[in-house]
């Protein structure tokens, strides 16, 4: 992969005890990466830094292979649509869309007037020149923002949570249309989410942060299968972690820990015994709790009439993922 | 409280508003239109030309104010410095001399005798003065002094407001820093910076002590209605105030309009710009330097008043600095039972319209504060009614409305009695405590009352026990802003005063008459320091 956008050991120090970094990725021409981690893991710090907004404390940003890591915000040409969109109130919706056409200066008004109606038409609102900013729904806001942000054609774009604003009808429409359209307009774009399914839908490939630090970058695939730490593949997708004497049950070594996922466990005619507790019906599956006779509870993923409540099962895995104990992945 | 009880109880409230509020001004409107004094007004070119003095002198005074105070509120709001916090509190400080005090003091440091004439003749050997502190000039400096505190704080407060991602974006979409500045802070500020221009607009248009003191032979309004008052054309002076009140009224609409809508504000959601440190050592010391000579200039009227008042009388003469300095003005102020009254009756005065102010804001608050209703319009107009209008034309419209002994049309005589001038100080205090309590009842949850009433208590009971307590930094805040502007009073009570209940500022202005300097200026320490205190408890959280 050549590289378009490289972050090479960024990091950044907020206080004596807190820092973001450092932290390497590279993001591919026309590639979407989405940074996604719990809250406080620096999702947004690495956007800002990449943005401009906030500077360096060690490291090198690259873009095209230009340097720009001294170069301010309104020079770097990256498009920004932010978490509340950050519309001019004061401005209608044709004048924000052309701020960035007319912020470097003076530009003739019938150019600036038809790339403005060429972006609302992009993202489907061609005519809405005219109308006030507050007077548009969240969704429209939205599009306004990413039209606002496209109109300059930087060379990356950078989005701040671009759904968390929606109500969750509107969320996965607004997904699927943004989705389109990135890769409609084919720009190198970053987005910041804590949901791994926005991650993993609008992602080509996921960061994943943890305490300021990247814990692995990779496809949602290679992520879900083969997680590289424990953090990653409890974080990503549902997951047993399993210590001690059920650990060594399910194939571990000693001092390893086991993650097996639901669907990876089956109710078998031999294996660890247990007795079902909970069970939680989703339509096409069923979601069991087993109490398993070595002492953890284990999460298992079936057919609806699988088991019942009460009943004496015995578990069988076709898929473990161990770990040593703080550190990294072993491969099953 | 049932229907018909609270039906009643609003319809009274209106009709006692009405009474204080509206009536005066309605009872003038009646004597202007008597007689000729309309012909006379419309033929004489010094009533125009006050007219027009006036309106020009308040939009100099906007512009002025707002040239000295935005630079400023960017300054401490945007950009980090030594010193930034003490002198961006130290800033705000002109806001604690009374504006007749203010106007005295300035008169100390910059009049013909003042310090720094006294200095300069001195360093240039003059023989005479080599200035007079007069004419408009003059009147615009005390103003462009008093009143850049409005558009400090109000862009301050706004910038505050400001959301950071606002200016982001712009920046993202390669804006520079001029360009954001001009295309998106400064509209955003908009509604802020119209506030302040209102304000200022409505103060410097019914300001009073700098061209009474100032002005010589350059009348505005409000200067030219108390000398014709005094002159005994009364009919005049009732239409002099009709004109002066139709200006305000009309500044009040026209800036209302530009000051549009609230839905700029209300978008922002982010949190506000973190303050720029400047790198720049140059700069820096640059922006320290000037910050902390600002700091002294805007106290140094402070200073004087401090210094002038430990002055004997007759101990200064030709000297540049006072040789002889002792507390002998404080002993007089406090040992002469002559002198202590004003101070005396300063206090009981405003404490006592403060106190009713707050009353009849509480029983607005109590009343249409959250459900509105048809007698919300009515209530909340006429208690912000004497805002819009000059606190000459207040005095005016009081002492003519109960100048008259007819019961029958509700008009008792009160000229020459000590309740006048409280009554003035409460009607001039409605819009302050007014809007603080009517806004703090709109920001209290009604979800909390009905929890109280849920919990058995009783009307009176959540009020008393959940109701004042949420709404006490109002109060305060309110109560405080109204108690100070009373106890400095010299509008209203250059008309309306007895030798009863004379205030400090009248005081003030017979201590001057017969050059007595240090006891008027120990007087305008007195009620400097007073403003300071109450001020600082009232914000106090
Ligand atoms: N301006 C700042 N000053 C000091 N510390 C900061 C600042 N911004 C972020 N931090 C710290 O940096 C760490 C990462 O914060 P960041 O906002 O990047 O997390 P995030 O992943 O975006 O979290 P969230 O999902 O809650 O938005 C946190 O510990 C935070 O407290
Ligand atoms: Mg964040």
């Amino acid at each position: 992969m050549k590289a378009f956008v490289t972050l090479d050991g960024v990091r950044k120090q907020w206080s004596p005890t807190v820092s973001v970094g450092p932290l390497s990725l590279e993001v591919a021409r026309g590639e979407m990466v989405a940074l996604l981690g719990p809250s406080g893991s620096g999702k947004t710090t690495v956007l800002r830094l990449l943005a401009g907004f906030e500077a360096l404390d060690a490291g090198r940003i690259v873009v095209g292979g230009e340097d720009v890591t001294a170069v301010p915000p309104a020079k770097r040409r990256f498009g920004m649509v932010f978490q509340h969109y950050a519309l001019f109130p004061h401005l209608d919706v044709g004048e924000n869309v052309a701020f960035g056409l007319t912020a470097r200066g003076a530009a003739a008004a019938d150019q600036v007037r038809a790339k403005v109606a060429e972006a609302l038409a992009l993202v489907d609102l061609a005519g809405f020149e005219r109308r006030r900013v507050y007077e548009l729904s969240g969704g429209q806001q939205q599009r306004v923002a990413l039209a606002r942000a496209l109109a300059p054609e930087p060379r990356v774009l950078l989005l701040d949570e671009p759904l968390s604003n929606l109500d969750p009808a509107l969320r996965e429409r607004t997904r699927r249309e943004l989705r389109t359209l990135i890769t409609r307009v084919g720009i190198t774009s970053v987005f910041v989410t804590h949901e791994q399914e926005e991650a993993f839908d609008l992602g080509d490939r996921v960061a994943v942060l943890h305490d300021g630090r990247l814990e692995q970058a990779a496809t949602p695939d290679e992520l879900y299968e083969h997680p590289a730490s424990l953090f990653v593949a409890t974080f990503v997708g549902r997951a047993n972690v399993v210590r001690g004497a059920l650990a060594g049950a399910l194939g571990a070594r000693d001092g390893q820990i086991v993650v097996v996922r639901p669907e990876r466990l089956r109710f078998a005619d031999a294996g660890v015994p247990g007795v079902v507790r909970e069970r939680r019906y989703t339509g096409a599956a069923a979601f069991y709790q087993v109490d398993t006779e070595p002492g953890d509870r284990l999460e298992v993923q079936a057919g609806p009439g699988a088991a019942r409540v009460g009943e004496r099962v015995y578990l069988e895995a076709t898929g473990v993922m161990t770990f040593a104990e703080g550190g990294g992945g072993v491969r099953p | 409280m049932s229907a018909r009880s609270g039906w009643f109880a609003r319809a009274a409230l209106t009709l006692l508003l009405a009474w204080l509020v509206l009536y005066p001004i309605l009872v003038v409107v009646a004597d202007a239109g008597r007689g000729d004094a309309l012909a006379t007004f419309v033929s004489r070119p010094g009533e125009w030309g006050a007219l027009w003095a006036s309106v020009w002198i308040s939009l100099a005074s906007v512009v002025l104010a707002a040239v000295i105070g935005v630079p400023l509120a960017f300054l401490f709001e945007w950009l980090e410095f030594p010193g930034r916090k003490t002198l961006g509190s130290l800033i705000a400080l002109p806001a604690v001399l009374p504006p007749f005090v203010g106007v005295v003091a300035f008169l100390f440091l910059y009049g013909e005798s003042g310090f720094v004439a006294r200095a300069v003749q001195a360093a240039l050997g003059l023989t005479r003065a080599p200035w007079r502190l007069q004419g408009a000039g003059a009147i615009l400096l005390v103003h462009a002094y008093s009143m850049y505190v409005y558009f400090y704080l109000f862009a301050r407060a706004g910038l505050a407001k400001l959301d950071a991602s606002m200016l982001e974006a712009a920046q993202a979409l390669g804006a520079g820093r001029w360009h954001t500045l001009r295309r998106v802070a400064l509209p955003l500020l908009r509604p802020s910076l119209a506030g302040a221009a209102l304000l200022v607009f409505m103060t410097a248009l019914g300001s009073f002590s700098a061209p009474y003191v100032f002005g010589g032979g350059f009348r505005v309004m409000t200067t030219q209605i108390v000398a014709t008052k005094l002159n005994g054309e009364l009919p005049l002076a009732m239409v002099e105030t009709v004109a002066l009140a139709l200006v305000a009224t009309l500044g009040l609409v026209v800036l209302r309009r530009t000051e549009g809508d609230d839905i700029l504000a209300a978008l922002g959601k982010g949190i506000g710009p973190l303050r720029r440190p400047i790198r720049r050592v140059s700069v820096r010391a640059l922006a320290t330097a000037t910050g902390w000579a600002l700091a002294v200039l805007l106290l140094l009227p402070h200073v004087t008043l401090v210094l002038v008042s430990l002055v004997p009388y007759g101990t200064w003469t030709t000297e540049a600095l006072p040789p002889v300095l002792s507390f002998v003005n404080y002993q007089r102020l406090f040992g002469e039972p002559e002198r202590l009254r004003p101070l005396v009756n300063s206090a009981w005065m405003a404490a006592a319209s403060t106190a009713a102010a707050i009353a009849v804001a509480l029983a607005a608050g109590a009343l249409v504060g959250r459900r509105g209703g048809r007698w919300r319009g009515p209530i909340e107009t006429l208690v912000a009614l004497p805002w819009a209008l000059p606190g000459t034309v207040f005095a005016v419209a009081l002492a003519t409305t109960f100048g008259a002994a007819q019961p029958w049309a509700l008009r008792w005589v009160l000229v020459g009695t000590v309740v006048l001038l409280p009554l003035a100080y409460l009607v001039r205090n409605l819009p302050v405590t007014g809007r603080a309590v009517l806004a703090g009842y709109r920001q209290l949850d009604p979800a909390v009352e009905e929890a109280a009433a849920s919990l058995g208590a009783g009307r009176w009971a959540t009020f008393r026990r959940v109701t004042l307590p949420l709404l006490k930094p109002a109060l305060a805040a309110g109560g405080s802003i109204a108690f100070v502007a009373a106890l400095g009073d010299f509008v209203t009570s250059v008309v309306l005063y007895t030798y009863d209940n004379r205030p400090i500022s009248i005081e003030i202005m017979g201590s001057l008459r017969i050059s007595e300097l240090g006891v008027a200026a120990a007087f305008g320490v007195m009620l400097m320091l007073a403003s300071a205190l109450v001020l600082g408890l009232g914000a106090r959280r």
